[in-house]
């Protein structure tokens, strides 16, 4: 990999104006980014590390909302997210334990990798980004494969997960890259549900919108037997064809509403 | 060149080190501490875990210069200064937990790991815990007996004899 300057800031604020200069790329846990640093596919001129910024590694649940500041590893929200047990079990559940333990939100959903968790999570919870200027809604925030409506030098400083009545997420693991290879978060707050999947689309994390109608009138499994993806969409590569992909997509949904 | 400070195996060791130098690098070729090893240096197989602060760590997916003044536990300080080896190398030894070797450094490591957080855990919660450690040789089930012998508990009636 190319050498770069590392700055270390002991602020946002500092991180932020560290983040102006040409070529800076944030540093999270640096288990997506080092490996593409390695192969060359990412050569930033400066890092700036964000991973132990106080302001931004926490856990904290108050009025429905769980907050996880934006540099706050996938361990300690397995290990604290306790008021919301489907999102403290999808972060435990993430790669395995060394990745778990360096790994970080802002890092997963900066990223937007197509079979990332987070992603889900997020979208099916209705979550709200916050970043070092503004905050954006889940549902403005997925913009496309490994892309977001982040802007250049933009740092993700926390997440605000409003917490439903009943939420599960079910993934399908990918047992070579520890991904998902599909995953379905269900989330339900009242009447209301929303459905997101993971590592199926093309266009990367998405709401499944026909399934939360149906569940929105109906919660039960039953509700969506029957209800189709349209494979056209999906994602076909050797670890699963399209057709596959959007099958898993209606059993994964069924086996999350049956342990909501 | 920025020189880092860690706490390796209960003693200071300083490094002069590039931004760019891994902590699996340092620990190899600047402390020659080559226990810990690279098996693909794509995160993916585990061989370099060593510990962080306490934590398991894959060691070729950090950079050294950001560990200045932290603890670092590698496979060189799990054996006593005599040589005579912790309960958990004792029993991957018993236990043919394993046969070539190389990715041993870090089953150990993580072992240690988990047996800190889970002083007893069952044969599902082992397997899980070392998703991210892969072995060539064993086929696994050697591994994850010695870990039920380190933790104390009966082995599988299956195991290898
Ligand atoms: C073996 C393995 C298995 C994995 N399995 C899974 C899995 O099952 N599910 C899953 O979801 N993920 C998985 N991952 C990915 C893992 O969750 C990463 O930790 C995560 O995608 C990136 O987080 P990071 O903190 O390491 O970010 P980094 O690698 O440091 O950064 C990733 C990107 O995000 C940017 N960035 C980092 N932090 C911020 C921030 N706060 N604000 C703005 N931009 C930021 C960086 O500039 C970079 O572009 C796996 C990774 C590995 C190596
Ligand atoms: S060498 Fe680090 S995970 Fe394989
Ligand atoms: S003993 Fe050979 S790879 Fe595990």
């Amino acid at each position: 990999m190319y050498d770069f300057d590392l700055v270390i800031p002991s602020s946002v604020a500092d991180a932020a104006s560290a983040m102006k200069a040409d070529g800076a790329q944030a540093l999270g846990g640096g288990q997506t980014l080092l490996p593409t640093m390695k192969q060359r596919l990412a050569a930033p001129e400066v890092l700036v590390k964000l991973s132990d910024l106080a302001e931004m590694v926490g856990v904290s649940a108050a009025s429905g909302i769980l907050r996880v500041g934006g540099a706050t590893t996938h361990a300690q929200v397995a290990e604290e997210g306790a008021a919301y047990p489907a999102l403290a079990a999808l972060a435990g559940n993430i790669g395995d334990p060394a990745v778990r333990n360096r790994g970080t939100i802002g890092g997963s959903i900066a990223n937007n990798d197509p079979a990332a968790c987070y992603p889900a999570g997020a979208l099916g919870s209705g979550a709200t980004i916050i970043t070092d200027r503004r905050e954006i809604a889940a549902d403005d925030f997925f913009t496309d494969l490994f892309e977001t409506a982040l802007d250049e030098g933009e740092i993700i400083t926390a997440v605000n997960f409003p917490i439903p009545d009943a939420a599960n997420y079910q993934k399908f693991d990918q047992p070579a890259s520890r991904f998902a290879l599909v995953g379905v978060f269900v989330a339900r707050f009242g009447d209301a549900v929303r459905v997101a999947v993971t590592g199926a689309s093309n266009g990367g994390v998405f709401r499944w919108s026909v399934a939360e109608e149906a569940l929105s009138a109906d919660f039960s499994a039953s509700a969506v037997e029957g209800l189709a993806v349209n494979a056209g969409d999906m994602i076909s590569d050797l670890h699963g064809s399209a057709a596959y992909r959007a099958h898993l997509i209606g059993v994964l949904t069924r086996r999350a509403v049956q342990s909501c | 060149m920025p020189k880092v400070t860690m706490n390796i195996n209960g003693r200071a060791r300083s490094t002069e080190v590039e931004n760019r130098t891994l902590l699996s690098t340092a620990l190899r070729e600047k402390l020659h501490l080559t226990g810990t090893h690279i098996g693909c240096d794509t995160s993916q197989c585990g061989a370099c875990v060593v510990h962080v602060n306490g934590k398991a760590v894959k060691s070729c997916a950090v950079f050294a210069v950001e560990l200045d003044g932290a603890t670092i536990d590698t496979i060189e300080g799990q054996a006593a200064p005599d040589g005579s080896l912790n309960v958990i190398q004792q029993a991957f030894k018993d236990h043919h937990g394993l046969q070539c070797g190389f990715c041993t450094p870090g089953m150990v490591m993580s072992a240690a790991a988990l047996l800190k957080d889970n002083p007893k855990p069952n044969e599902a919660e082992i397997r899980d815990y070392l998703e991210g450690n892969i072995c060539r040789c064993t086929g696994y089930q050697g591994i994850v007996n010695a870990i039920m012998a380190a933790s104390g508990q009966a082995v599988p009636a299956i195991a290898a004899e």
